[in-house]
């Protein structure tokens, strides 16, 4: 009777508006049978922390193209973890250098997509991450 | 000649003989391309090719007079810098003077950007073109809590008169022109400009340049926007009217099509749209009681250069003679240069791959031989490295080597125009003159490209074309080089450019500072009067200036006019 | 063991999570709505758990066509209520694909200044087109607001479909929002919205054709309560007022004919006038003991829709077990499809004494 459906918030947190990155991926999830929540562009770490929470998402996928990555995705994990969010993957994409993205993942972040990835790329890695967390979410 | 003039009879059977011919002419090749296409169809065609244009236009594989039959020279073409300027807006082109290389930069803070830009100058560089950060583009303060982390990465920071003034120290304005990538808050730095100026003893009707100063596409594409449509029109029809007399050498809008096309609008799109929008300006001028010959004539256009090399020529050609017809025949401009269409284009950054960067290389190249077929006035080659990162000073070299070898090697600049006449860049162009004529209809029916933007119909349109070009790529119709074809396991890793936090701080204080020695009264002040006049709906520029010598920030500017204005929410559209 | 209402127990986590949804934490809220979505093991004790709490919240429902700018009216109509003290939840629900069964969920952009508002919870859901009926988990899901203490419920749906209608239908008050350019009162009568609609709004009403419209939904709306003095409350469900009517009640119930107001929600005109209506019907609903009759009638659909959902479970298990039973088609070639459920409506009943 379980209908698990994998939910994921879209955002672009930061003050660049190159959104379509974030439009394509979100159409290409949605394709792939998830629920995308998008909540438009220039959207604060708080925002992006308080939406998550209220919508339970399984999944946060950030767009920052602007350069200002390790400043914004740090701040979504810690927000994340503040507010008892703690089996949400944070992904995303944008313009970030190999050599932050390891960084970033050392502090919590998942996988970051760079220019020129497949959507299905992004898709096949959220639903193996998804299956492997197990749809049995803990309630607390 | 001397036949028909003798005798109109014999001239009447010479007309007919001559139509016969012509038609016998026509026949033949019609034949032969039946032939043709008969034994073509039976050789193979090369395997999961896709024989469209990168913007999913069908191309046939030849083209023949066939195509060309209702052409007519004067009125498709014309000379060059004639009506209806097909080929180009000037008379003798890249003969009398080639196109501007023009490469933009910004970074971090307004002294290191001056330092910058007095190397560029000492290196014979006459223009500079300013690259601002995220936060002034969007028309915060750098100190602002929402600009953390942004300050200075893409771009200059700029938040008051003093950084402008720092910005242009020891740079006279009144020689050097300067060119400001700034749509949203362009009022505000293009009034930071001619107080810096003004400063210097320039006078505003010495200073030249360019802002970029095109909101419609912001709404549609690049969404660095602040208020809503309405009132940010009103506010660029401020700066037409005050610019008309105070500042006659400065452009004072750059009617872009790049974003439009980068955030994944195909070349028609990007054409109509842009040249929609700039019809759209042209109408608000008109409304407030601009002259149309007043002000046309500082318009310029943007266009981005994109992978498919014939379909951008084509663009090129076909904007200048839609955008002549419709200023003369439309609109009732007078003069020459109110009819002829005059363009930036940058390679398009949306084509560089993070794979196998040296690829890019190539890729701008062949994009910048498009646009100077195409007929550009200035151009941007994009850094192979800025996909990954800003670029950094080798990368830029290339980039600007790259024109040069197409400026001082090839040869291409000596003829003007020279693909016209080809029967497939004639087609092409005419195609896509159409094409863009029915998205105007279509855009008329919704009521203008206003009321287009509030229902997000540019939107959507433009965000099914960027969907429908990555499916392209992701099922392999679309190869991209080194990203779903050729790839390397071992990619060569390249050097990039980082910006650190400091600029962040140094802003902050900077700020800090600026605020607590200025005459606060007198900001206060300007800035009241400043929202009076927007709410009074009076002209914004003069008030404007008063704020900005008294030192009132951009994000204080901001607010004053959030106020009055508000704000605009983008509509949501997949 | 069962408790007395018949409710198996909750689980070692749903106690847990139970707890916390008492203790107020919002992070409990968002997983009891999940819960519900998914029709996960045990939401329905969870719910049961929490009905005691029901009640108190007043709940609004806001439909209209697509683009009418339900979004930014819901959000300004809320900034408006937490600004006057009250907290409010808000669920906006949006068609989920037929195809892929993912939805793209946007209305969060127009609601975007409220994201971090305290005493403010906006939760998107997907209509997912599934057993059980949107209308019950919408109605689940609000029920959990409702217990989680919010003064408020806004329940926004686009007014194309029954279902959708449903949802807002549910509430104690429905706002139908219809802007010029979205077409006549007729085509909106078509799409059952003036059936439901206890309060009209022309939203946008600063562009051409707004006043035309504002007279065409009054004369439609004239002309199905059968004139402005039809005493009849435009509304559904049981109606307890109707019947009473032969004998005239000691003061003259005033009917409620829905009023037409005028908007222009990006800007925040006409949302204070659009909020006291709001509170002019709920005060109608009270005085006239309509909100009590309407809330005990959506309680029996509610409660018809739990028992169909459990009958349809029920159903299905036995099928599946009768199928694993049976194996092979011969089995099921042999006895008419009336004789087969006739067997397995037998074992049901059996099995759930």
């Amino acid at each position: 009777m379980n209908d698990k459906k994998i939910r994921v918030l879209v955002a672009k947190p930061g003050l660049d508006g190159h959104d379509r990155g974030a439009k394509v991926i979100a159409a290409a999830l949605r394709d792939a049978g998830m629920e995308v929540i998008y909540t438009g562009l220039h959207q604060t770490p708080e925002k992006i922390a308080a939406t998550a929470l209220q919508e339970d998402v399984d999944v946060v996928a950030l767009s920052v193209l602007s350069g200002a990555h390790m400043t914004l995705f740090p701040r979504v994990v810690d927000l994340l973890q503040e507010s008892g969010m703690t089996d949400v993957l944070v992904t995303g994409g944008g313009i970030i250098p190999a050599e932050d993205a390891e960084t970033l993942q050392a502090k919590g972040v998942g996988r970051l997509f760079g220019p020129g990835t497949a959507t299905t790329d992004a898709v096949e890695y959220i639903r193996a991450w998804f299956t492997d967390r197990g749809v049995g979410r803990s309630t607390e | 000649m001397r036949q028909v003039l003798d005798d109109p009879m014999d001239a009447g059977a010479e007309l007919k003989a001559e139509l016969e011919r012509r038609r016998r002419a026509l026949a033949e090749v019609e034949e032969a391309l039946r032939q043709w296409e008969a034994s073509a169809a039976d050789t193979p065609q090369r395997e999961d090719s896709d024989f469209s244009t990168v913007s999913g236009r069908e191309i046939r594989p030849v083209y023949t007079p066939l195509d060309r039959q209702a052409f007519d020279y004067t009125r498709d073409l014309g000379m060059p810098g004639e009506y209806p300027f097909t080929r180009g807006p000037y008379a003798t082109m890249y003969r009398t003077r080639l196109w501007t290389k023009r490469l933009f930069s910004g970074f971090a803070t307004a002294e290191e950007t001056n330092e910058r830009y007095k190397f560029l100058l000492a290196r014979g560089q006459t223009g500079l073109s300013v690259a601002f950060d995220f936060p002034t583009l969007m028309g915060y303060d750098s100190d602002d809590p929402l600009c953390e982390g942004e300050v200075g990465k893409c771009g200059v920071a700029i938040s008051s008169l003093a950084d402008m003034e720092t910005l242009f120290d020891g740079i006279p304005l009144d020689k050097v022109s300067v060119s400001m990538t700034i749509n949203g808050p362009a009022i505000m730095l293009y009034c930071f400009l001619l107080v810096a100026a003004e400063k210097q003893g320039v006078g505003s009707d010495q200073v030249r340049g360019t802002i970029q100063n095109d909101i419609l596409k912001e709404y549609m594409a690049q969404h660095a926007w602040i208020f809503p449509p309405r009132p940010a029109l009103k506010v660029i029809t401020d700066i037409f009217e005050w610019s008309s007399s105070h500042a006659p050498l400065f452009n004072t809008i750059s009617i872009s099509g790049y974003h439009i096309r980068e955030a994944g609008a195909t070349a028609v799109q990007e054409l109509a749209y842009t040249l929609k929008n700039g019809f759209t300006y042209v109408e608000e001028g008109i409304r407030r009681g601009l002259d149309v010959d007043e002000f046309a004539p500082r318009l310029s256009f943007f266009w981005d250069v994109h992978n498919d090399f014939f379909e951008e020529v084509a663009k090129f050609r076909a904007g200048r003679r839609i955008w002549a017809r419709h200023m003369k025949e439309i609109y009732g401009a007078q003069r020459p240069e109110s009819w002829r269409l005059r363009t930036h284009a940058q390679t398009a950054g949306v084509t560089l791959t993070a794979q196998q960067p040296h690829n890019n290389i190539v890729r701008v190249a062949y994009q910048a031989l498009a646009a100077v077929l195409g007929g550009t006035q200035s151009l941007h080659t994009n850094a192979m490295d800025e996909t990954l990162a800003l670029p950094t000073e080798a990368a830029v070299r290339i980039a600007l080597r790259t024109q040069q070898i197409l400026a001082f090697e090839t040869g291409i600049p000596n003829t003007i125009d020279p693909l016209a006449g080809s029967y497939f860049v004639e087609t092409l162009t005419d195609e896509m003159e159409r094409d863009a004529e029915a998205i105007f209809s279509e855009i008329d029916e919704l009521g203008g490209v206003v009321e287009g933007i509030e229902n997000g119909y540019f939107q959507a349109r433009i965000a099914s074309a960027a969907s429908r070009f990555q499916k392209e790529v992701e099922t392999g119709r679309q190869t991209i080089v080194g990203v779903n074809e050729f790839l390397e396991d071992d990619e060569a890793e390249i050097e990039i450019l980082r910006i650190d936090e400091s600029a962040g701080e140094s802003q902050r204080e900077r700020l800090a500072k600026l605020r607590d020695e200025r005459d606060q009264a007198a900001v206060d002040a300007s800035l009241e009067k400043l929202g009076a006049a927007a709410s009074n709906d009076q002209n914004l520029m003069p008030p404007m200036l008063d704020a900005v010598r008294a030192y009132a920030t951009l994000g204080e500017i901001r607010s004053t006019l959030v106020n009055v204005y508000g704000r605009f929410k983008e509509p949501v559209a997949f | 063991m069962t408790d007395s209402a018949g409710a198996p127990p909750l689980t070692q986590p749903l106690q847990d999570l139970l707890a916390r949804f008492e203790a107020g934490e919002p992070f409990a809220l968002a997983r009891s709505i999940s819960l519900v979505e998914d029709q996960a093991e045990g939401f329905e004790s969870l719910l049961h758990a929490l009905h005691d709490r029901l009640g108190r919240a007043r709940r609004l429902g806001i439909t209209g066509p697509p683009g009418a700018g339900k979004s930014t009216l819901t959000s300004a109509l809320a900034r408006l209520l937490r600004d006057a003290g009250e907290t409010v939840g808000i669920i906006a629900v949006d068609p989920s694909s037929p195809f892929t069964g993912g939805a793209l969920l946007g209305d969060r952009v127009r609601m975007d200044e409220l994201a971090t508002e305290p005493g403010i919870f906006i939760r998107s859901m997907a209509s997912r087109g599934s057993h059980g009926g949107l209308s019950a988990t919408t109605r689940e899901a609000a029920d959990l607001m409702d217990a989680f203490g919010f003064d408020r419920i806004i329940l926004e749906t686009v007014g194309v479909g029954q279902s959708e209608l449903e949802i807002a239908s549910q509430a104690d008050t429905t706002v139908v929002v219809l802007v010029p350019e979205s077409g006549d009162g007729i085509q909106a009568m078509k799409a059952g919205l003036m059936e439901v609609a206890d309060l009209f709004v022309v939203n946008k009403a600063d562009r051409p054709g707004a006043d035309r419209l504002k007279k065409e939904i009054g004369i439609v709306n004239s002309l199905r309560t059968g004139g402005p003095q039809a005493s009849v409350p435009a509304h559904h469900g049981v109606d307890l007022s109707r019947k009473s009517r032969p004998t005239p009640p000691p003061e003259p119930i005033e009917a409620w004919d829905p009023p037409v107001l005028m908007s222009v929600a990006s800007s925040g005109e006409g949302l204070p006038e659009l909020a006291a209506e709001v509170d002019r019907h709920h005060a109608w609903l009270r005085a006239t003991g309509s909100l009590q009759s309407r809330r005990a009638a959506a309680a029996a659909e509610h409660a018809r829709i739990v028992l169909e959902r459990a009958v349809t479970r029920r159903g299905a298990e036995a099928w599946r077990a009768w199928i694993e039973e049976v194996g092979d088609d011969a089995g099921l070639a042999g006895r008419s499809p009336y004789e087969t459920a006739r067997i397995l409506t037998a074992r049901i009943c059996r099995d759930a004494q």
